[in-house]
């Protein structure tokens, strides 16, 4: 029972919008396509969903070819970033108008609408026209006719994209547990690393018509196989600097230096790439293998419990993140640490050569 | 985007594949057909080949026709854009008085051809005509029978009045999409009036002032009925464009041969102009998108 | 560049206003300091807009007035008060070179030349676009084109101040973060007054000096980001700033004890007898999860691991309840209890935050 991409490509005027693509979903489980917007999420989805015939590759539904099916006669939900709803039409009918065009029974029908109601909170609503409702109201109206479909596949093109940041928050936390209950599988698209670490499940991140990585989101989050992959799936982004390895000393920006313990103290000689994410740097050593930067403190942001410091190291823009509020001089010079075992260290070509061994412990 | 394909669907195109058929292919070809050869009655024909084409773009009278034609488009256009664009900038933007606007500019468009003509043709009598009772008696002795001036302005008032409501409408269709925060912000920057015309208003009604352009030069270029109906095509040929001179050729003298090698050309000079102004318009649209 | 003062300031959209529910705007008293960065920040209908609106001119409130500086500007046409704003989506005069888009509002004002190429030159540095200076705006990315949009807003040295309406809404979350960094660098260096309404708590705090949360056409906490996240003055702005949002459980309190459903929980100060409906609130921030007898017992339903931490998400007494521990603190496999940092627990009565009589101490200012 899967839903299994192979060599799927797809290509618009000449211009590759997707490079041939093999993946393999599950049934049962949360997927999520994470890249900033034109990385290819919403065509990958199209074609998932039959919406588009890939330019090459096949695409089987529990062991079936369904190349070039139309959407119509494929088992598949989709739910978008603006609301879609039946404007003249009440909630109950708009969550039931799926069941009416699959001829459901009267009785089977009304029992379906109210499940998927409760489930959504809607209940009370299920004689209001969609446009009286709130917005969050109206994507869980959507959400809920794409829901009693029963839908093997159901597909989510940034959904909470055009909500409140407070309703997104709840939604997002209401969206694991009501795919918990329809055993389907669940692709969701979004811009947002956050989102994607909130929804737990799987994740493919992808950049300009590539999947970078798919697996398991916390391990491609504190694993990821190369610095496109990091960069993706990090907000605030990952900061990278420029390293080299000598011996047993790694040399890095205006002639800093120190020893390569660790991950660093088992790789060849050469020029690297390092990098780290903005959490894990300090203002005070936390350890003995800290590292020591010295940076230009650019600007601070206070969140109220967090810190912001954008920082400018030897021509790297570099983000930390430091918990709690620290008032700090704009323009002046400040040291940051940075605890080895954060570091990933990347090849030259982008791939990651030593991962950061807090990671492997974790 | 293209979509699964679907073979079947073709089968819908077909009823309409019939009619089109029915309605425009066959006639054309049947024009082909006399274009290419000479006839003496009697349903007997001889192939000319080509000679036709030949004589009509040779022909001084077509020359002239061609001339009249452009010339007449020429100044409609030149009237009916600026105008329409003026008029909807001063339509009110919504409410009661917008509605009435919409309604009252709406009504020339309502009007049958023939009728404007005749409307026109009335208006301008000195005898029992208002215009041109009036201005006989500021003392212009109006007379678009004899005058060809008289004639010619006759004839695109009539057109301005007939179709300047289509430009106007479009334009505001073309203003009604602004959205408010360009004005809001045209007035922090301290622009003025004529720079939010130039900079905001201008720019994005570009669209449908194309589509406006192209269906008035298309609309004026054949036009046929309300010059008819006035004057006549006269007086003498002042005001016989190209479509009143074709008939004259077809019907007046039955040149069936130079009148179907005529239409011809004429309908291939409409298609040039419409694919040039499509190619136009889609080669904005992509500037446009991202 | 100017102070801003609303004085007694309400506005309903009806003509005949009855009842306070009539009002989308209730009664505000303010005064804005010179040079500080505000956000607005609310749910969607909260009556942020409308007090923008207020402000850049485009409403006449109902009642009270409107003051920049010293000026009455209660009835002054936007052109008049000399103000800047960025809207949502991007506004940008297609036809123009971006040199030019920038170079409008100068030129409008009659800057010499000089001047507004200066200018330019240094605005588009700011934003990143010295290279594309003389392309035509159309046909860029919105990207590029809010940051045009950015730049004509910051353009201006003379602005009484820079209004910023949910400007991000459409840019990518990597491109938020540069976008908001240099708008914060924007106003270190040239100390405009800016206001920014937005109802991403994140962008609100990272961006403003001071936050005015607005909650049904009230203004329910003016603070600093600080003040906001320790110590909210309505239970709303304990929701709304926070992800997630502050814990609010019922509870009795006396003296420096509170109960809920019979457990004993300490507080960081003394109250006296309080009336209403009283909760306690605490960030999911300031939670430990313990096995033991001492805390509130809870049901640990979930947890999610967001990377630089984990939200826990679990139940007390059937509501929810959340704590946040940070990325490799370990959770005891066996945790079935919730103990709250005392000096981090505040009390509300009917939604309003109550003051204690004495706290035990200030609190430490490093989080979690």
């Amino acid at each position: 029972m899967s839903l299994r991409l192979e060599g799927v490509s797809k290509i618009v005027e000449g211009q590759s919008h997707i490079y041939p693509t093999d993946l393999t979903l599950e049934r049962g489980t949360m997927n999520v396509l994470l890249g900033p917007t034109l990385s290819g999420k919403t065509t990958l989805m199209r074609l998932m969903a039959g919406l588009d015939a890939p330019a090459t590759g096949r695409i089987w539904w529990e062991g079936r070819d369904v190349t070039g099916m139309r959407v119509q006669d494929r088992k598949v939900a989709m739910v978008y970033q603006q609301f879609i709803n039946y404007p003249s039409m009440t909630v109950y009918d708009n969550i039931a108008s799926p069941l009416k065009l699959m001829g459901v029974s009267r009785a089977d029908m009304d029992r379906k609408v109210r499940e998927a109601a409760d489930l959504m909170q809607l209940t009370p609503m299920l004689d209001r026209k969609p446009l009286e409702l709130s917005g969050g109201q109206q994507q869980r109206c959507a959400l809920a006719r794409a829901l009693v479909k029963g839908a093997g596949l159901v597909l989510l093109d940034e959904p909470l994209a055009n909500l409140d940041y407070k309703l997104r928050e709840e939604l997002r936390a209401e969206i694991p547990r009501i795919f918990e209950e329809s055993g389907a599988i669940f692709v969701y698209a979004t811009t947002e690393p956050e989102e994607a670490l909130l929804l737990g499940g799987n994740v493919a991140t992808m950049w300009e018509g590539r999947i970078t990585q798919f697996g398991p989101t916390p391990k491609v989050y504190r694993t990821p196989k190369d610095a496109t992959t990091a960069r993706v799936f990090s907000d605030p982004p990952m900061n990278f600097t420029r390293i080299e390895k000598a011996g047993n000393k790694i040399s890095f920006g205006e002639g800093q230096t120190a020893p390569a313990s660790g991950a660093l103290a088992a790789l060849p000689d050469g020029v690297y790439t390092a990098g780290f994410r903005p959490d894990h740097l300090h203002l005070a050593s936390k350890g003995n293998d800290g590292l020591r930067f010295r940076c230009m403190l650019h600007v601070t942001e206070i969140t109220g419990s967090e810190t912001f410091v954008h920082l400018n190291h030897a021509g790297d823009k570099w983000v930390g993140l430091l918990h709690g509020v620290h008032h700090l001089a704009y323009g002046a010079p400040i040291d940051v640490w940075l605890d080895a075992a954060h570091v990933y260290v990347f090849g030259q070509n982008g791939d990651l050569v030593a991962p950061a061994s807090f990671a492997q412990a974790a | 985007m293209d979509k699964v394909q679907n073979n079947k669907a073709w089968f819908l195109v077909l009823p309409v594949l019939v009619l089109v058929a029915f309605s425009a292919v066959i006639p054309l070809m049947t024009v082909v057909n006399y274009s290419v050869q000479d006839t003496f009655g009697n349903n007997v024909f001889f192939w000319e080949g080509l000679g036709w084409f030949q004589e009509v773009l040779t022909s001084e009278r077509v020359h002239a026709a061609l001339g009249r034609q452009l010339a007449f488009s020429g100044i409609i256009l030149a009237i009916q854009i600026p105008l329409g664009i003026a008029i909807a900038i001063c339509m009110p933007k919504r409410g009661f008085w917008a509605s009435v606007c919409l309604v009252l500019m709406a009504l020339p468009l309502l009007i049958p051809w023939n009728v404007v003509g005749t409307i026109w043709q009335i208006l301008g009598r000195t005898d029992i005509g208002l215009v041109g009772y009036a201005l006989d008696k500021v003392g212009i002795s109006w007379n678009y029978a004899r005058n060809p001036v008289h004639a010619w302005v006759t004839v695109v008032i009539m057109d301005v009045w007939h179709w300047t409501s289509l430009v106007a409408l479009l334009a505001y269709a073309g203003l009604q999409s602004i959205p408010q925060a360009y004005y809001q912000a045209a007035k922090i920057d301290q622009a003025s009036r004529w720079k939010v015309f130039r900079y905001i208003e201008l720019p994005k009604m570009q669209g449908v002032l194309l589509i406006a352009i192209l269906l008035r030069f298309m609309d004026s270029f054949m036009i046929y009925t309300e010059p008819f109906v006035v004057t006549g095509g006269g007086p003498g040929s002042a005001t016989s464009f190209l479509s009143i001179d074709l008939v004259k050729m077809a019907l007046g003298q039955f040149d069936l041969g130079p009148a179907a090698a005529f239409s011809i050309m004429y309908f291939l000079v409409i298609l040039l102009v419409s694919w040039v102004f499509y190619t136009v318009m889609t080669n904005l649209d992509k500037a446009e998108g991202r | 560049m100017a102070q801003i003062t609303l004085d007694n300031l309400a506005h309903s959209y009806l003509p005949n206003p009855k009842g306070e529910e009539d009002y989308a705007l209730k009664q505000l008293d303010h005064v804005w300091g010179d040079g500080e960065a505000y956000a607005l920040l609310g749910a969607s209908g909260c009556g942020k807009s409308t007090l923008l609106n207020i402000i850049s001119g485009l409403l006449v409130p109902s009642r009270g007035r409107i003051l920049f500086g010293d000026r009455d500007v209660t009835h002054q046409d936007t052109v008049e008060r000399n103000i800047a704003q960025v809207f949502q989506f991007p506004v940008v005069y297609d036809t123009m070179t971006v040199g030019d888009n920038l170079a409008f509002p100068l030129r409008n004002r009659g800057m010499d030349a000089a001047y507004v190429a200066a200018r330019v030159q240094k605005i588009a540095a700011m934003i990143g676009m010295e290279e594309v200076l003389n392309r035509k705006a159309r046909g860029l990315t919105a990207d590029a084109k809010q940051k045009i949009s950015l730049g004509r807003g910051m353009v201006r040295e003379d602005v009484n101040a820079i209004l910023f309406d949910e400007p991000l809404t459409v840019i990518d979350p990597h491109m938020k973060w540069e976008l908001r960094t240099q708008l914060k660098a924007l106003h270190n260096e040239f100390g405009h007054t800016m206001i920014y309404v937005t109802h991403d708590q994140t962008e609100a705090l990272t961006f403003a000096d001071k936050v005015v949360v607005m909650h049904d056409g009230r203004v329910v906490q003016l603070g600093t980001p600080e003040e906001l996240f320790d110590t909210p003055e309505h239970t709303f702005v304990g929701y709304f700033i926070g992800s997630p949002g502050m814990n609010l459980i019922e509870a009795e309190v006396a003296g420096n004890l509170a109960r809920c459903a019979g457990h004993a929980v300490r507080l960081g100060g003394t109250y006296k007898a309080l009336q209403g409906r009283v909760q306690i609130g605490v960030r999911p921030e300031f939670v430990q999860l313990v096995s033991g007898e001492e805390g509130l017992p809870v049901t640990i339903k979930r947890v999610e691991d967001v990377g630089r931490h984990q939200i826990v998400r679990a139940e007390f007494q059937g509501r929810a309840i959340n704590a946040v521990q940070l990325e490799g603190t370990p959770i005891p496999a066996d945790a079935n209890r919730m103990i709250f940092a005392p000096e981090r627990i505040n009390v509300y009565a009917d939604d309003w935050r109550v003051a204690p009589l004495q706290s035990v101490a200030t609190p430490q200012r490093e989080a979690v």
